[in-house]
């Protein structure tokens, strides 16, 4: 069911602001690609809703990964071998590494972007639930205006974003946290490789002694949107592990999120399993 | 070849003949061939399950006169698909029987343009009641096929079941379910045809059965036989999955360039391959069983059906087999078993590795473990005290003649995976566990060749010819489609000539050239084409010693002398082998009494798995897989036979789904469907006995499905091993197995 | 089905050539390697990114062909399974492809040779582990990937691997 493709553009200016410009003179003809791993699929299915592409595989101003004292810094094109790559992200930013590490095969490792999966906005996104744990932010360009946002708040709805059609995402920065967190990821997707996941689950939380001080908590796949379970979290801090925190939590959860059945799996299983990965990150608190 | 003799090729690793092609991309697979002038060609399909079709609109801004279009009207001959029985139409005309049934053909040279023209086309549809399962089909609440929904049924049976169910000490029941499974080769179908009244038709393709494809076009075109032409190309992995649909494209094809003249070219996308062609049969069987005291088996009730989809095709065939297979490597003195391949409003199911047997050896040995438990006996210990033994008859009266041995088997497979320690060390460990571990096993055998007479009916021919330099080329329409064909028909040639392997040619299957040696199916390439290919070559040599210009024990440069002394002299060199049945085989076909099959391989697999608490999902640690297959032709390629098909059937038992709505697979995309990785599989250990069978080339019998049998119950006997919970139905998905488990740990947590 | 720009010259190198070409900028690089490069032996499994078969190198790293448009390999360096082997000389894997019956119906074999290759190239010596991981995204349906795994074992330890 190929495209038709003689109907399509797709133009790759030299720099940030010719491709901001262009989008700025037709902000609703012209969409962003940049490795393609979403909106290629899409193309070969015929189901791309738009024919004018602007490539921005080329543009350095959307590269690099930068370490500041408080911040690590991904420039939207990141890919996932990128992150995986890098030291400082192994080191602090686990969840992110893990989560790139289980996103398809190398071959999408190499070309998938961190910008291209948050803007794809699926719900089933697997870096959106590590990049909400580290409570990212996001920067926002466009020819007439530059602006920092929190990435919590960016999906509104089903495939709602903030952006606006002439944005561009332009850099991911994580806040480096002073103390060590406790993390915790696992995506869950029937096969152990390549799978679209059925429920993904980032957590990280800060202990003092047995005590939870603070707790994040992040789910994909369970809800129209990939979200924070602010309230589950609320639950939990300042309290203990404790079979009964952990039974409250899992109830809170449960009121949090609204998974639901389609052709990969069941809302049934979606809530039971994002309850047992709250269950088992909860407990490896306590080890 | 009575005395195993010293062999020289037979039963070493020697190169795959086509390694090269394959391992630089020089291989050419069908879409991989351009034509002069080459138009693409694209189906349009039925919209609806089942329905008369109404209107066919051709929609606006498509330049249309530039297109051919092709509908039934067009077919020369008969609109029918010849296979078995002609129900099933290449082109639907005026009523259709399931989604995807193609009603509408077009042709253009730009492949961008014909997609567009495709979704232009609307097909209007007056919608029918339709039978999308098993039991609606059944209860004949809309009877959609013949009189009753039934394509075929059987009757097999032996001594008197009902009166032992009447008095024996237990009776053990079940109900047990497999899915459908796509066959997922990696490269898609695709046929290039030319066309033309006065010459003919010719096609090249991706197909596992020339002359399944030569028959079906003859009748579509109404040609005799020396007009149609089938050339395989290169294939992508068949698994039955090309056996029967092919000669659907190819008359599709065919139909188009017979159209415009041209050469048009077919080639489906993996969205269109896997919504609009076969797979393997969804069935239910249920078991009824009495057993006594002491654990023997006394009597099996068996009722099996598979759902067959909208037509024909080959149900009838796949439903034997599953009939035949579905009392197992057990010796049981009453057994009835009834079966029925029944329609649905789907796309007709067809073969796939194993052709019905890993239907019914997936329930039978579900159940073996469940009536185990029953009795009180181990698996192992059950299975023991039943296993069939030499001078035993099986269910269709085959009385066996070969020397198996199950209880070696058994004994091999337990030994090497560690069975007896794993099941004591896990039934101590797993408590508490949120990871649980658990082994079980299957065992069970695969009948290699045709069902009863059908080869006999085959009478399948090869052919082998020599050049005057001493070249040995061997004509066989049998395919390589990944199995090693052509490898190991030259070994066997080779072998049997006692010359070079690289002496050996295999002419690439085309009807124009090769004899019908029947169709690559049923595990019988090497077994039966393979023994053909031996007694020719042996002809071959004994013509060249008949004639005077050869002694044995030469040598190669004898031989090259011989064979051009003899082509200068008489003509050309060749020798032909024509199928002849084992002694002492006999098969009633009305009875369903009788050998239903020269030969079976034998088998015990072990899975251990590890079944995750938090997530359901199931992994597979470690897989043994021990048969008894005759001579070991080539260890490599059999190894990797019994690997691939392991791995298949691990995605049968856990992972492949098809999500069906109202008769069409809505997941079908390589994303959503999914089939197992690199990461998936476990090591999978493979261990040959081999007995030599005294009639397959060199002692060898089949191989290529057994490994489809016994591996999903082996793994789902071992995630009741882990977890306590019986399953009857596959896939076993994680999300089936949270629900399965659901009513257990209720019961945990109240006690 | 109103027509975008209409194609555009591109310039890039494929196994060490300079090639110029037009083609639509959103052309998949797969089709345009089989039917305007005539190199087909990069393959089509899925052209949804899952299967692997359509597996190629841009500027040294595995890609998936049918998710490439082409106007995004403007000056890249392509390698496809036709670069592998020099001349007669065939690499490593290729060989151990063949030796340890890695190849069945072959229809994956020139991506998973792709991705091997190109694997052995940034870790002489992977781990079993490492290996089943990189090949992730190439599916076999043929093999049960042991004979795979093992032909790429094979090729580390084989001496005189290329490159
Ligand atoms: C085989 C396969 C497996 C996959 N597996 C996973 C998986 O396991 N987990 C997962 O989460 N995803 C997976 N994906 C999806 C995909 O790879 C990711 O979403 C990837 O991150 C998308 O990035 P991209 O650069 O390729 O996006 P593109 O396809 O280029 O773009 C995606 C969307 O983002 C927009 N966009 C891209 N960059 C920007 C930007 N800087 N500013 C504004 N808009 C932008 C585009 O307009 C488009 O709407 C898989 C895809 C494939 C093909
Ligand atoms: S064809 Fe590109 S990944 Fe399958
Ligand atoms: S060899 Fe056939 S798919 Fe891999």
């Amino acid at each position: 069911m190929r495209a038709y493709l003689p109907a399509y553009e797709l133009k790759a200016p030299g720099n940030l602001p010719a491709a901001l410009a262009l989008l700025e003179r037709e902000p609703d003809a012209w969409r962003p690609m940049a490795g393609g791993t979403d909106l290629m699929v899409l193309l070969e299915a015929d189901k791309l809703p738009h024919k004018k592409f602007i490539s921005l595989w080329r543009l350095s101003e959307l590269r690099g990964i930068e370490v500041t004292l408080e911040y690590v810094t991904l420039g939207a094109l990141t890919t996932y071998t990128q992150v995986q790559a890098h030291p400082i992200l192994q080191q602090e930013f686990p969840l992110l590494c893990q989560a790139a590490r289980e996103t398809g095969g190398i071959a999408t490792q190499n070309r998938g972007t961190l910008g291209g999966n948050i803007v794809n906005a699926s719900p089933a996104a697997d870096s959106p639930p590590a990049l909400l744990a580290y409570d990212a932010q996001l920067e926002l360009v466009s020819a007439r205006s530059s602006r920092w946002v929190p990435y919590q708040g960016f999906h509104t709805g089903y495939k709602q974003i903030i952006l606006r059609p002439e944005e561009l995402v332009r850099r991911i920065r994580l806040p480096r946290a002073k103390r060590a967190w406790r993390q915790y990821y696992r995506k869950v997707g029937t096969r152990k490789a390549q799978a679209i996941s059925k429920v993904c689950f980032a957590g990280a939380a800060e202990l003092q002694g047995e005590t939870i001080r603070d707790i994040r908590i992040a789910l994909g796949s369970v809800a129209p949107t990939v979200l924070r379970c602010v309230r589950t979290e609320t639950l939990l801090r300042a309290e203990k592990p404790s079979p009964a925190a952990i039974a409250a939590a899992k109830n809170a959860l449960a009121q949090e999120i609204a998974p639901i059945d389609d052709m990969r799996s069941t809302a049934k299983y979606r809530l039971r399993v994002a309850q047992n990965l709250l269950e088992e990150f909860l407990r490896q608190l306590r080890a | 070849m009575g005395a195993q003799t010293e062999k020289r090729l037979v039963g070493r690793p020697v190169p795959r003949k086509e390694g090269r092609d394959k391992v630089t991309g020089q291989a050419r697979y069908v879409d991989d061939l351009v034509f002069p002038g080459m138009l693409h060609g694209a189906t349009v399909r039925s919209p609806a399950a089942r329905g008369r079709i109404h209107a066919i609109q051709f929609g606006e801004g498509i330049p249309w006169d530039e297109f051919t279009i092709v509908t039934a009207k067009d077919i020369p001959g008969e609109n029918g698909v010849a296979l078995l029985v002609p129900d099933q139409p290449c082109l639907a005309d005026s009523v259709v029987n399931h989604p995807e049934e193609p009603i509408v053909l077009l042709a253009h040279p730009d492949n961008y343009l014909l997609e567009e023209a495709r979704r232009a086309v609307r097909i209007e549809v007056e919608p029918l009641p339709a039978v999308f399962t098993i039991e609606d089909s059944e209860s004949k609440k809309e009877v959609i096929w013949g009189e009753d929904n039934v394509f075929k049924s059987y009757l097999v049976e032996k001594g008197n079941v009902d009166e032992v169910c009447a008095h024996a000490d237990f009776i053990v029941e079940g109900e047990y379910r497999t899915g459908a499974q796509e066959q997922l080769y990696i490269e898609n179908n695709g046929m290039i045809a030319v066309a033309d009244p006065l010459k003919g038709v010719t096609v090249w393709g991706s197909l596992q059965c020339p002359y399944y494809v030569h028959k079906a076009l003859m009748t579509l075109f109404g040609l005799p036989a020396e007009k149609i032409r089938v050339i395989q190309a290169e294939t992508g992995g068949g698994f039955g999955g090309k056996e029967e649909y092919p000669s659907i494209i190819a008359g599709h094809a065919a139909l188009l360039a017979w159209k415009s003249g041209k050469p048009v070219k077919i080639v489906y996308d993996r969205a269109e391959d896997m919504a609009a062609t076969t797979k393997r049969h969804p069935s239910r069987t249920r078991h009824r069983t009495a057993v006594s005291k002491d654990g023997r088996l006394l009597g099996m009730e068996i009722d099996f059906v598979i759902d067959g989809g909208a037509y024909t095709t080959l149900s009838p065939v796949v439903l034997s087999r599953g009939t035949i297979h579905a009392a197992g490597p057990y010796f049981c003195p009453n057994v009835r078993i009834r079966s029925r391949a029944v329609a649905t409003n789907a796309p007709p199911h067809g073969a796939f590795r194993g052709f019905g047997a890993p239907q019914s050896i997936f329930a039978l040995e579900r159940h073996m473990d469940r009536v185990a438990r029953a009795v009180g006996l181990s698996p192992e210990e059950f299975r023991r005290r039943n296993f069939i033994q030499p001078g035993q008859a099986t269910a269709t009266g085959q009385v066996i003649r070969e020397d198996v041995n199950m209880n070696h088997l058994l004994d091999r497979g337990l030994e090497l995976s560690g069975y007896h320690e794993k099941t004591e060390r896990f039934a101590r460990e797993n408590p508490g566990q949120q990871r649980k571990k658990g082994i079980g096993f299957a065992s069970f055998m695969h009948g290699a060749g045709f069902t009863g007479s059908g080869e006999e009916h085959l009478a399948s021919v090869v052919e082998v010819e020599a050049t005057p330099q001493g070249r040995v080329r061997v004509l066989a329409a049998s395919t390589e489609i990944g199995q090693g064909t052509n490898t190991v028909f030259s070994q066997i040639a080779a072998e049997a000539l006692g010359l070079e392997y690289d002496r050996i040619e295999i002419s690439k299957p085309d009807t124009a050239k090769v004899p019908n040696s029947g169709p690559t199916v049923a595990s019988r390439t090497c077994m039966v084409v393979g023994k053909l290919v031996e007694s020719a070559t042996l002809g071959l040599k004994q013509t060249l010693i008949g004639s005077g210009l050869l002694q044995e024990g030469f040598s190669s440069a004898e031989f090259e002398r011989a064979c051009k002394r003899y082509i200068e002299t008489q003509g050309p060199l060749r020798a032909r082998s024509q199928y002849q049945p084992p002694p002492g085989i006999h098969w009633d076909d009305v009875r369903y009494q009788g050998d239903a099959y020269g030969t079976y391989a034998w088998a015990v697999y072990v899975a251990e798995v590890t079944v995750d608490m938090v997530t359901f999902e199931t992994e597979v640690n470690d897989f043994v897989a021990v048969q008894e297959v005759g001579k070991v032709i080539h260890p490599v390629l059999a190894a990797g036979q019994i690997e691939g098909g392991v791995a298949q059937a691990i995605g049968y038992a856990l992972y492949e789904n098809v999500v069906w709505n109202e008769g069409r697979m809505l997941n079908s995309q390589m994303t959503n469907y999914l089939m197992p990785t690199a990461v998936d599989v476990p090591r999978i250990r493979v261990f040959f006995e081999e007995l030599h069978y005294p009639y397959g080339p060199a002692g060898a019998k089949g191989i290529g499905e057994l490994p489809m049998d016994g591996t999903a119950p082996a793994i789902v006997n071992a995630i009741e091993n882990a977890t306590g919970v019986s399953l009857h139905q596959i896939p076993v998905t994680p999300e089936s197995l949270m629900e399965a488990l659901a009513p257990l740990e209720q019961a945990g947590a109240r006690g | 089905m109103a027509d975008g720009a209409g194609k555009v010259e591109i310039a890039c190198t494929v196994n060490g050539e300079r090639r110029r070409f037009r083609a639509y900028p959103m052309a998949r690089l797969l089709d345009v390697l089989r039917e305007d490069l005539r190199l087909t032996g990069t393959k089509e499994g899925c052209g949804e990114g899952e299967c692997g078969a359509c597996t190629v190198w841009i500027d040294g790293e595995i890609v998936n062909s049918c998710l490439v448009p082409v106007l995004q390999v403007e000056g890249s360096q392509i390698t496809t399974i036709e670069g592998i082997a020099s001349g007669d000389q065939l690499h490593a894997v290729q060989e151990a492809f063949i030796s340890c019956g890695g190849a069945q119906c072959g229809i994956c074999t020139p991506g998973m040779v792709m991705a091997a290759v190109n694997l052995l190239e940034r870790t002489p010596h992977p781990s079993e582990a490492e290996i089943r991981a990189w090949l992730a995204g190439n599916l076999c349906r043929c093999t049960g990937y042991m004979k795979i795994l093992e032909a790429v074992v094979r090729a580390c330890q084989a001496k005189g691997v290329r490159r």
